[in-house]
């Protein structure tokens, strides 16, 4: 890259990278699944939309990542041949879909971090990442508006519909803490200037957050008395590899032909 | 909060797709059509107006359904304007609009035929004026 | 009188449509028109909504992202296109939840097809080229057909359709030229995939009890065995084109009448298949009712929601 960044930036700006597409790569997958088993058919219309918003920036970060590692993998290589301790996503994704709860408040948590990262990302050094950041602010704004109206509706909807979006929120509320964390790999990238300051997006997606919840009359898990945990400890480590048993099984279905036949061209 | 697990419960054994309800439908087969306009409703019919670029009129492209105007327009979105090409869309309930029906065509449309004097072509000026 | 406003009327109707015209949702029509088209149209939509099974089985484990990302997009244009359709059958007079019910019930049909299993990825590819090239030969006559808003639901599925049947025919070509496993893949998908998407055109004319009066109404323009063998005089040279072997020894090309004189069709597979007696049926219809069920206290908070709204108002 002409004018890149050096070397150790460049390791660090790929490990970025990974994470950026993995998150994106696997919530897409997830959600690919409702495909066909959605509750009314616009909404099946509605999460495929979504899920190919999120499988095309994985794509691009992806096939940027291989680039600039220069050891010449493309974003399919990336996606179908690294071992589930190798990728980067979050927990909160790689969990099984759960009720159409579940995947409502998953999908309003991400895409209200999707949309508070992608604004800033927009302003990185990196021309590229840029470039898909300010696609993926428009399409994560969509998909921000759809999943909290969502929100409304079954907080608001039936004694039924609210009590599974309480469960579904405590529930997903400990794997949100990763999320907001960020560790020396966006540091040392705010450092060099390849990317802006990360940390307002915590207090930020909070607030919105709460809001919604609020609106939607679900408690904050945090505000419950003990304190969101639900006997649960906040989960860590998937941005350095460590994840929940379910990411291996999701590879072992999504990754099967591609690793079956690995010289074959599809 | 174990008090609204129980109640939980209590609403799932309610829904109509619990096996219970099935198996009570399935002995009192005139319970389901009661259950069915009750709880499982597909919303009401919305109908689509795009519009394909600013200035060009918002033509009908087809009908969804949905709960409310927002999830409507959501859902109109979602199905109409999922290959782009669209700037704006209107949904209307099906039910809010009024047509005219067939029978009224001769009286409806026919007396505008001959209102030539609404049309440029009636009116002569000179052949050397441009423009007009 | 009325018997007699009754003649009238179907002479009106019938002269329309000889001359071209289009039948709109309020004009007049025989109960029977009505009732044909919403069998068929129903029938079409319930296809374009069970048919997102039998690909969606393949969406997580597609072999590269790119062909992920087309098959969603082409499994999420066939729920799209059950709306079309469902909605040109509401102008009709009957409702959505009406038809998914008797969709449901095991009531209303759906196309055979899609109660055979996809078991390899291959069969991905297979079906955009035979099952799409099928459904668009069907709807491209059905784009003209006499009902205006099945004849719009139709054109707009035509135009969505075009990237069905390449990125089918892709997905086969790429693998006709790959590994000899891949290959293997193919030719075997080809097997299982022919003579059922032969049979989708339905049985020949003159056992299908319907198709005099929906051909005289034009709801159809074309019969079932001219359909089916304008599909296989596309079909074959595709085929030759990627050295693959359609499973039908007597496929020849008659020179005289310039059509591909092919074999004789099981029909007894077919009365089976749509008898519910398919490898998939039970299958299929155990997945559409548990996406019903699941999704029945989504749709009722939906609506407790807008009816709490109504009422703060």
């Amino acid at each position: 890259m002409k004018n890149g960044p050096d070397h150790r930036t460049k390791n660090v700006l790929v490990e970025f990278l990974f994470r950026l597409g993995d998150d994106r790569l696997i919530l897409g997958h997830r959600l690919s699944e409702w495909c066909g088993h959605a509750p009314i058919l616009e909404e099946d219309i509605a999460l495929a939309n979504i899920a190919l918003d999120l499988l095309g920036q994985a794509s691009a970060l992806l096939r940027l990542a291989g680039e600039i590692e220069g050891k010449n993998r493309a974003e399919d290589d990336l996606a179908y041949f690294r071992e589930a301790t190798q990728f980067t996503n979050l927990q909160l994704v790689e969990q099984p879909n759960g009720d159409f709860a579940f995947t409502i408040a998953r999908l309003f948590f991400f895409s209200a971090f999707n949309n508070l990262l992608s604004e800033r990302l927009q302003k990185s050094s990196i021309e590229a990442l840029a470039g898909i950041a300010a696609k993926g602010f428009k399409e994560s704004s969509y998909h921000l508006r759809h999943s909290k109206e969502w929100m409304l509706r079954l907080g608001n909807g039936t004694e039924e519909s609210h009590q599974r979006m309480q469960i579904a929120v405590n529930e997903l509320w400990r794997f949100t803490g990763e999320m907001l964390a960020f560790d020396e790999v966006e540091e040392k990238l705010q450092q060099q200037n390849v990317i802006p300051d990360l940390n307002p997006i915590a207090p930020k997606w909070n607030e919105i957050v709460a809001a919604v919840l609020t609106e939607a009359t679900i408690i904050i898990p945090s505000h419950q008395k003990d304190g969101g945990q639900a006997g649960n400890h906040a989960v860590s480590g998937s941005r350095n590899g460590f994840h929940s048993e379910h990411l291996g099984h999701l590879l072992a279905e999504m990754q099967i032909l591609a690793r079956s036949y690995p010289d074959a061209k599809w | 909060m174990d008090e609204w697990i129980d109640d939980l419960r209590f609403s799932i054994i309610q829904q109509s797709n619990h096996p219970i309800f099935q198996y009570f439908n399935n002995l009192f087969p005139q319970n389901k059509s009661m259950a069915t306009k009750d709880t499982f409703g597909e919303g009401e019919v919305w109908e689509v107006f795009i519009q394909k670029e600013t200035g060009a009129p918002h033509e009908h492209a087809g009908s969804i359904h949905a709960a409310d105007p927002e999830i409507a327009l959501q859902n109109a979105r979602d199905v109409f304007a999922r290959r782009g090409e669209v700037v704006s869309i209107w949904v209307v309930p099906a039910n809010s609009i009024t047509a005219s029906s067939p029978d009224d065509s001769g009286p409806f449309f026919d007396p505008a035929n001959d209102k030539i004097y609404r049309h440029p072509q009636f009116y002569h000026i000179p052949k050397s004026v441009k423009g007009m | 009188m009325e018997a007699l406003d009754e003649i009238i009327l179907l002479e009106r109707f019938e002269s329309r449509i000889n001359a071209g015209e289009k039948i709109e949702p309020k004009d007049w029509m025989p109960e029977r028109y009505r009732k044909q088209l919403i069998r068929m149209i129903s029938q079409h939509a319930h296809s374009e909504v069970v048919g997102m099974l039998p690909e969606g089985n393949w969406i997580t484990r597609a072999p590269s992202l790119r062909r992920k990302i087309s098959l969603l997009a082409k499994v999420q244009d066939e729920a799209g296109h059950g709306m079309y359709l469902y909605s040109a059958a509401e102008t009709l007079d009957v409702d959505r939840r009406e038809l998914i019910e008797q969709l449901l019930s095991g009531q209303a049909k759906y196309s055979h097809i899609f109660n055979y299993p996809t078991l390899n990825w291959a069969d991905i590819g297979v079906i955009g080229w035979f099952v799409d090239g099928a459904a668009i030969v069907n709807q491209t006559m059905l784009a003209k057909c006499s009902y205006g808003p099945y004849s719009r639901a139709n054109l707009r599925i035509c135009k969505e359709e075009n990237f069905h049947k390449r990125q089918g025919y892709e997905i086969v070509a790429t693998m006709a030229a790959g590994t000899t496993e891949q290959r293997e893949m193919v030719q075997d998908a080809v097997n299982r995939w022919w003579w059922p998407s032969l049979m989708m055109f339905g049985p020949s004319d003159n056992e299908s009890p319907n198709s005099a009066e929906l051909l005289r109404w034009k709801v159809k323009l074309h019969s079932n065995d001219e359909l089916r063998q304008r599909f296989v005089d596309l079909t074959v040279p595709q085929s030759q084109a990627v050295n693959i072997t359609l499973p039908d020894p007597e496929l020849r090309y008659d020179k005289k009448t310039q059509h591909w004189n092919f074999g004789k069709i099981n029909w007894e597979e077919f009365w089976n298949v749509v008898k519910g007696n398919g490898p998939c049926n039970r299958e299929r219809l155990a997945a559409r009712q548990k996406a019903d069920d699941d999704g029945a206290w989504v749709r009722e908070a939906a609506v407790a929601y807008t009816m709490k709204r109504r009422m703060n108002r």
